[in-house]
């Protein structure tokens, strides 16, 4: 009775000096860094890390430590001058291939970071950064899709010399046969092109009407696509902005979530990643007065209206020639002293191009400049955020020869070439999106805030400390160790699981610090109560532990409930709170009840006494 | 337990005072629950309010609303959904309005909640205190006993109906971290109210004599200094965290320090004035089979 046999000691002092040692990482701190990788994000080789390394020697530019890491190369510098100066210096020297993020890396030692150690992650609020949360306009890319079968089954018709009138009408297409005798060629020729659609036939008005429409399986998959695509999309335009440990997600039904830890531009992260800028090329409905239709707020059968730079009306057909997803390379500059932005299409597109353009030799060719916004009505008494699609035409131009897959276009200023030229670069989204949430963090206030969270828990420990070694003497004294103990088991804990650590995690861990205390406390006073009973010094300590065992395991079972409840339901921060207050009871319940009694034993245990110092 | 209808209505006007002022005031509710923008900006001077105001004003944000935000120099500027206003860009607009005032300012954080992220963070706050109460039911309802379990649940409201009252009389700003806080809180105060409870139970055994109310009341003597001190260290770390964790777990530490009080509060004297409300007896405590006791073994 109360003695740990040799063994049993031995483990509880491994476990300690384990959990010591995965938390030595956090000791060092940071240094400013680069992070190289390829933007293809498989893995660096030797010899490109040489290359990395070589290049800044030949410039002269002194970094602290190089090091792989997950097949990417880290560059430590001791000032950010030195990190500055050698970002621009690798972005000439090694070229396109390869994202040079800024980010602080820590100062890891390098036989710590053999075993796979790393401090511990710090959150967003931490740290600073931007997090964004994108809706997915769903609704848009069915629509997309629909407006697509339209042009397709429409084109395919023409070349069948099929008489028809194409139409749109809610989710379904509509194509009005101009000889009934044609339905069943029609029908034969829309299953080819697509074995999936829903095709149905109706009698309106004497004609027969053919409808196409998608399939319940068709639109969920163009949903995941859509999804799966922006998720790509967005995941390059991080790449662009050459962001260290980017974050880019689905998120529940329709939506991605973005964080971009230690971003030093926010506002540009924010164009890049939120603007849906495309581009739609479209041949101008010659022979039409645009004017007269802007007058008569109408367009003719075939056309469309919209308005250039100026202000002034064009009008274009309805069919497009080829759109922005179209367009696999975007590169920006400046031809005859304007702004452009060289495209090249794919293979589709460039067919496409070099049909239209065979055949409308010296006819006007409009480039549209497309981008989706979103603002806040009142409907019902509420706000709701409704979707809008804006429309320009950037520029007019002739069609002065043939030609398919490469070809500029002028009539935007230099920023928004420059901008367009990246977002078509990193690829057009599938579907529209809109930042439904969005939160940036400084990176002098998340410093402020990690220094806020460690006094915090400093002062608060010392307060507790000093007041148990006074109320419980020894016992106290010895239920101080196990505090500070439980804080390196939890700090080991998050390093290890990678958790973020957040402001409300720290404000957990200060919690855990008063919880903890509480089994002691139990303990503690049921050993008092023990020795006024009139039990003997050791059975009381052996009672009073055992007593006290399922009163700790009750009570510290609902809090645990509480913070599971937090962590299913939480967002971010609230999740590190969850996650610290969790870990906390867990390791609390290790040093509080197992460690104290070991070091008790040892002090107590077997001994003949008269009192105890409790 | 003597002094049971004196508490009783103690705690009933308390929570009356609360459900009064949150009918008629409403919680100062953060942007995570209305939606709208939020910005946190330093100056190197002291701030001049007035003429922050006015700016904005005139740059067409009538309705935002200017504070300090810990110290003279940092301004905390919100500004709720409106119509045709397209929140995505009004973080960017308005700094552009400050920086024409004093070209020294420093944007520290922004935050933009869409209206329906605003509702559904709310809805998802309101689930997750629902959640977690019907887990503690059920969990104590397993451990003790359906009385007690109704106890419990009634101490917890009481808890979290005071908390939040206050909250809303005194307008403190109510935020994601306060709903956390506060389901820390219904943790906690259970935390309490199991170990009295569970020393409850150990006397029913032992003390067979003496009626319902004697015995808890012994219970509730026996516990009082341990419940005292753990909520007092654990105030002396939230004290230490409200005063040194800065502006940004403010309302959360509070929540915590009013949670906790009132927690400490009714575990004492609500829970099982509730379950003796209910008429809880000796029969309803014994456990199908026998416990064994506590052995003393001497070496």
């Amino acid at each position: 009775m109360n003695h740990y046999s040799a063994w049993q000691n031995l483990l509880i002092l491994v476990v300690i000096m384990i959990g010591a040692f995965i938390s030595a990482p956090n000791l060092f701190g940071e240094d400013p860094a680069l992070q190289v990788s390829r933007d293809s994000g498989s893995a660096m080789t030797e010899l490109e890390f040489n290359q990395v390394t070589l290049t800044l020697d030949e410039e002269q530019i002194g970094y602290s430590r190089v090091y792989e890491q997950d097949g990417r190369a880290m560059v430590l510098f001791d000032t950010v001058d030195n990190q500055l100066l050698a970002s621009d210096v690798l972005h000439d020297g090694l070229g396109k291939a390869y994202v040079i993020a800024l980010t602080l890396a820590p100062r890891t030692p390098d036989w710590l970071r053999a075993v796979g150690l790393k401090p511990m992650s710090l959150g967003l609020d931490l740290r600073g950064g931007v997090h964004f949360l994108f809706e997915v306009d769903i609704e848009a890319a069915v629509e997309q899709r629909l407006k697509q079968y339209e042009s397709d089954f429409d084109k395919l018709l023409r070349k069948n010399r099929i008489k028809r009138k194409t139409r749109l009408v809610n989710d379904e297409v509509h194509i009005t046969l101009g000889d009934a005798g044609d339905v069943d060629q029609v029908d034969e020729l829309l299953r080819d092109a697509d074995p999936d659609i829903d095709l149905s036939r109706r009698t309106v008005d004497g004609k027969v009407v053919i409808i196409a429409r998608m399939t319940e399986d068709q639109v969920k998959q163009r949903r995941d696509f859509a999804i799966q695509q922006n998720t790509v999309t967005l995941r390059n335009r991080v790449n662009e902005l050459g962001v260290a440990e980017p974050v880019v997600q689905r998120q529940g039904l329709d939506r991605i979530v973005v964080q971009l830890p230690g971003v030093q531009d926010p506002a540009q992260a924010e164009r890049i990643l939120g603007a849906t800028a495309t581009l739609e090329f479209r041949l101008v409905c010659d022979g039409e007065n645009a004017l007269e239709a802007k007058r008569r707020g109408r367009a003719p059968i075939g056309c469309e209206l919209y308005e250039d730079r100026d202000g002034n009306p064009v009008l274009v057909k309805r069919q497009m020639i080829v759109s922005g997803d179209q367009l696999v390379d975007a590169t920006s500059g400046f031809s005859q002293g304007q702004p452009a932005v060289f495209v090249r299409l794919d293979s589709k597109g460039s067919r496409e191009m070099l049909e239209t353009t065979k055949s409308n030799l010296q006819k006007p060719m409009a480039v549209i400049f497309v981008e989706q916004k979103r603002d806040l009505v009142e409907r019902n008494g509420k706000m709701v955020e409704i979707n809008r699609e804006e429309k320009e035409v950037i520029n007019v131009a002739t069609i002065q020869g043939v030609f398919s897959s490469n070809f500029q276009i002028t009539g935007l200023d230099v920023l928004e070439a420059r901008d367009l030229s990246l977002l078509l670069r990193a690829g057009a989204l599938a579907a529209p999106i809109y930042k439904v949430e969005g939160r940036m963090i400084g990176p002098s206030l998340g410093q402020d805030n990690i220094d806020k969270g460690i006094r915090a828990i400093i002062i608060g420990l010392a307060f507790v400390a000093v007041f148990m070694a006074i109320y419980y003497r020894s016992f106290g004294f010895v239920a101080d160790l196990a505090l500070m103990t439980n804080l390196v088991l939890i700090v080991a804990l998050l390093s290890l699981l990678q958790a973020s650590l957040t402001l409300p995690g720290i404000a957990g861990i200060v919690l855990t610090v008063g919880m903890a205390v509480d089994s002691n406390v139990l303990i503690f006073e049921r050993i008092r109560e023990e020795l006024r009973n009139g039990n003997s010094p050791q059975a009381s300590i052996h009672s009073g532990y055992e007593k006290a065992l399922s009163t700790i395991a009750d009570a510290n079972i609902t809090t645990l409930i509480a913070a599971i409840v937090l962590f299913m339901f939480g967002t971010g921060p609230i999740k590190g709170f969850a996650i610290t207050l969790a870990l906390g009871i867990i390791t609390s319940m290790f040093t509080s009840i197992i460690g104290t009694r070991a070091i008790i034993n040892l002090m107590y245990g077997g001994r003949n006494l008269e009192r105890l110092p409790i | 337990m003597g002094k049971r209808r004196f508490t009783a209505v103690f705690s009933a006007v308390l929570i009356l005072i609360g459900i009064v002022s949150l009918f008629s005031r409403g919680l100062n509710l953060g942007i995570d629950f209305t939606g709208g923008v939020l910005l946190e900006v330093g100056y190197t001077t002291p701030a001049d309010l007035g003429d922050i105001r006015s700016r904005l004003a005139d740059g067409g944000f009538t309705s935002a609303l200017v504070q300090n935000f810990g110290t003279a120099t940092d301004v905390l500027i919100r500004v709720l959904p409106e119509e045709g206003v397209n929140s995505a860009q009004v973080g960017d607009e308005i700094l552009a309005v400050l920086a024409a005032g004093d070209s020294d300012v420093e944007l520290r954080r922004a935050e933009f909640v869409g209206p329906q992220v605003g509702e559904e963070l709310t809805e998802r706050g309101g689930l997750a205190m629902l959640f977690a109460v019907i887990m503690i039911l059920i969990y104590i309802m397993i451990r003790f006993q359906w009385k007690f379990a109704v106890g419990s649940v009634i101490a917890l409201l009481h808890d979290v109906l005071i908390t939040i009252g206050l909250f809303s009389v005194f307008r403190f700003p109510f935020d994601l971290s306060v709903l956390a806080a506060i389901l820390a809180v219904i943790g906690y105060s259970l935390n309490d109210t199991i170990v009295v409870f569970d020393r409850i139970r150990e006397n029913f055994r032992l003390i067979k004599q003496q009626g319902a109310e004697a015995i808890m009341n012994t219970s509730i003597n026996q516990m009082l200094g341990r419940t005292v001190i753990t909520s007092l260290t654990t105030l002396f770390v939230l004290f230490a965290l409200l005063f040194l964790g800065g502006e940004a777990v403010r309302g959360f530490s509070l929540a915590l320090i009013i949670g906790i009080l009132i927690g400490t509060y009714s575990s004492i004297y609500t829970a099982s004035a509730s379950a003796l409300a209910l008429d809880v007896t000796t029969d309803d405590l014994m456990p199908p089979k026998v416990d064994k006791e506590a052995v003393d073994d001497m070496p």
